[in-house]
């Protein structure tokens, strides 16, 4: 009763073809923008931008990059630290190296270096599958990792081995360096995340999102009726890594401000991108955000509960998070193997039906 | 002889010593992915966390002791009592099995039938949850495992090659130690999966799991088996890796040094597991002493991936992999 399609008629094609279809969908998607641009950035303040927001959008971008790859075109990769990694060093270096250019642009081609690095190490999967291919991602993440640690050229020599955010601005407003305002940070990833979106959203319901589906559910088939299987995977490696790049770009030049790559970009990072990517559901847009959310707003919660509610040391808080989380990723793949975006859809469907199910 | 030559020598020897500690992971992997296609992720973990409550039976730690200490603000810590290594070890290996049986019970059986992929991740989940159990129950410092294994440089090697060669080579004694112990335990594992029972029923669900169905083997005995003999695998890696960097949380990452190892031996050969293992061990140990000092050292971190990764273009399957074969 409350979600319904009854009576939302499509006269064109152009009508049939929109991004959101039902028109609650798209009252929802105005009224979230809505509040996500005009309303929010007026009530933020730096504990929610650094703990939740900025985190939140940084993570959906490199969520959706990953989801792209692995839930779209079904090649696992557990490299996306490292990429995450070269597009904070190749925005690090844009920045420092030509400091008139707008952060923007910088941002943009942080990512298209990525997209390259993601290619280059792409290739193998041409002829390594499944969970070869994974493994084989991983040389991706140490190795570009111990790069950016050991060759001076990429953290210009400064003597802690760290990069640091310069300050920029956009349009007259800081969004880099220890004295952004709250809301910048929070606007400038916000900015990212809803192109972004707009761009994922509309290159899987595209054509190239079709032959990445065909190639991840069976490539044999796919290449037999036409797909190419080079184009479709090198596309996929492409995209998602200019995402992850982006993501990268950010995660270092507004959230960090300052990062030394194997913490900020090592292992752990591949691995809770690919959580919020499976706790989110694999082949979708709204799962990426969703398994995002998930991810950072839970230790938020167990960190208030246990250390601020109950009063439990850190550390033991920590290691009940490593439990809480592991359980949870196994008991969503028990109970819901296609993570929050199906129990989404599910809703949706009790929603129409309700009061008056069958 | 030429002194460079020697050196190279010398860190051969060691790489193939490190490789078997790789090659002891490796196995668990393999066993369990043989047997149930599951590629287990969380195997490195295992080795931690049995590491860990090997030292935490044998110094007679109390259990949960920071959780119960911050839930009820007492202050208990061992136990008046030590155990001796040996019962340590059974009792170690008892909770293994144990582990291997919960794990069976609350996690595969509900996930039979679910693409790889989806097996895969419930590992990783499984890995992080026995992180956060291992620490809770034994708590998180750096311990140190002492099971009464020799330790140390062996003299005799060094003498023999100093008269013979002229430089006496380091060899750890823990490194000879671990070789023969994980030929052992490769010689027990083949001949229980050739002449026992149920070492025939485990060859035959890794073979066909249907098959072995129709013909009446329990598949859910022949898992928590396997899980068993992988945690007691794990056990022993753990043992050695204890001993020789103490136990701590570094322990589990060499699960993924076990992971191009596999890449280069095949995920379904035991003997690939072991061959990968020192080819990596030595490979890696090599390429740092000869081109590690020009670009910066610490090659280590990555050799170990590039080379799996480069083979794998040539050959898809690993080194006894089983060839991969495509149907629409």
């Amino acid at each position: 009763m409350f979600y319904r399609e009854a009576g939302d008629f499509k006269t064109s094609y152009r009508d049939d073809n929109q991004t959101f279809p039902i028109r609650l969908d798209r009252m929802g998607y105005y009224i979230l923008m809505f509040v996500a641009f005009l309303v929010v950035p007026f009530f933020i303040n730096d504990y929610w931008v650094n703990a939740v927001f900025v985190p939140f959008l940084i993570y959906a971008i490199a969520a959706l990059g990953l989801n792209i790859l692995t839930g779209y075109a079904g090649q696992v990769s557990l490299g996306t630290g490292g990429f995450m990694a070269v597009g904070a060093y190749a925005c690090y270096k844009l920045m420092t190296g030509f400091p008139e250019v707008s952060i923007v642009i910088h941002i943009l081609l942080a990512g298209g270096i990525t997209a390259v690095v993601g290619v280059a190490f792409g290739l193998p999967s041409l002829r390594i599958k499944g969970f070869y291919l994974a493994v084989a991602t991983l040389a991706a993440q140490f190795f570009l990792v111990w790069l950016f640690n050991k060759v001076p050229w990429f953290y210009n020599y400064s003597a802690s081995g760290q990069i640091t955010a310069p300050e920029r601005s956009v349009f007259g407003v800081m969004v880099t360096g220890p004295n952004t305002e709250a809301w910048a940070k929070y606007m400038i990833c916000l900015v990212f995340v809803v192109a972004l979106a707009w761009v994922a959203r509309n290159l899987t319901r595209g054509m190239m999102g079709r032959k990445w589906m065909g190639i991840r559910d069976m490539d044999i088939a796919a290449e037999i009726i036409g797909v190419n299987p080079l184009m479709a995977k090198m596309s996929a490696f492409a995209v998602s890594s200019f995402f992850v790049g982006i993501a990268g770009a950010l995660f270092f030049s507004v959230y960090l401000g300052a990062a030394e790559a194997s913490e900020a970009f090592g292992i752990n990072k591949s691995f809770l991108i690919l959580f919020m990517v499976i706790i989110g559901g694999l082949g979708s847009i709204f799962g990426s955000f969703a398994g995002a959310a998930f991810m950072v707003l839970m230790p938020v919660f167990l960190k208030n509960v246990l250390v601020g509610g109950l009063g439990w040391p850190t550390d033991l808080a920590a290691h009940f998070e490593f439990m809480i989380v592991g359980g949870l990723i196994v008991l969503f793949l028990i109970v819901e193997p296609h993570g929050l975006a199906q129990l989404w859809r599910l809703t949706k469907e009790k929603l129409r039906l309700w009061p008056f199910p069958h | 002889m030429p002194e460079q030559l020697l050196f190279a020598m010398e860190v051969t020897l060691n790489g193939l010593m490190a490789g078997v500690l790789y090659a002891l992971v490796a196995l668990g992997f393999v066993l369990i992915f043989k047997a149930s296609g599951i590629f287990n992720y969380a195997q490195g973990v295992m080795a931690l966390f049995a590491a860990l409550t090997l030292v935490g039976i044998q110094q007679g730690q109390v259990p949960f002791a920071h959780l119960i200490n911050a839930i009820f603000g007492t202050e208990v810590h061992h136990f008046p009592w030590q155990v001796p290594s040996l019962i340590a070890i059974v009792l170690a290996a008892a909770v293994m099995v144990l582990f291997a049986y919960l794990v069976e019970k609350y996690i595969l059986q509900h996930l039979i039938g679910q693409p790889d992929i989806i097996l895969f991740m419930a590992t990783i989940g499984l890995a992080y949850f026995m992180e956060g159990f291992g620490d809770i129950m034994w708590g998180s410092d750096i311990k140190k495992l002492d099971v009464g294994l020799p330790q140390g440089m062996n003299m005799a090697i060094d003498e023999a090659t100093y008269n013979w060669l002229g430089y006496g080579f380091f060899i750890d004694n823990l490194d000879i130690v671990a070789t023969i112990v994980a030929a052992v335990l490769v010689t027990c594992l083949v001949i229980f999966s050739q002449y026992t029972k149920q070492g025939r029923a485990l060859r035959a669900v890794a073979d066909d799991h249907s098959a072995a169905l129709s013909v009446g083997i329990s598949l859910r005995f022949i898992w928590v088996l396997v899980w068993s003999i992988a945690g007691f695998v794990a056990l022993v890696a753990g043992i050695m890796w204890g001993a020789k960097s103490g136990v701590q949380f570094s322990l589990s990452l060499i699960a993924l040094k076990a992971l191009p190892v596999l890449m280069l031996g095949g995920f379904t050969s035991i003997p690939g597991a072991i061959i990968g293992g020192l080819i990596i061990g030595v490979g890696e140990q090599l390429f740092e002493f000869a081109i590690g000092p020009m670009i910066g050292g610490a090659t280590q971190n990555w050799f170990a991936y590039v080379l799996a990764l480069i083979f794998l273009i040539f050959r898809p399957q690993g080194l006894f992999g089983e060839k991969i074969i495509e149907r629409v």
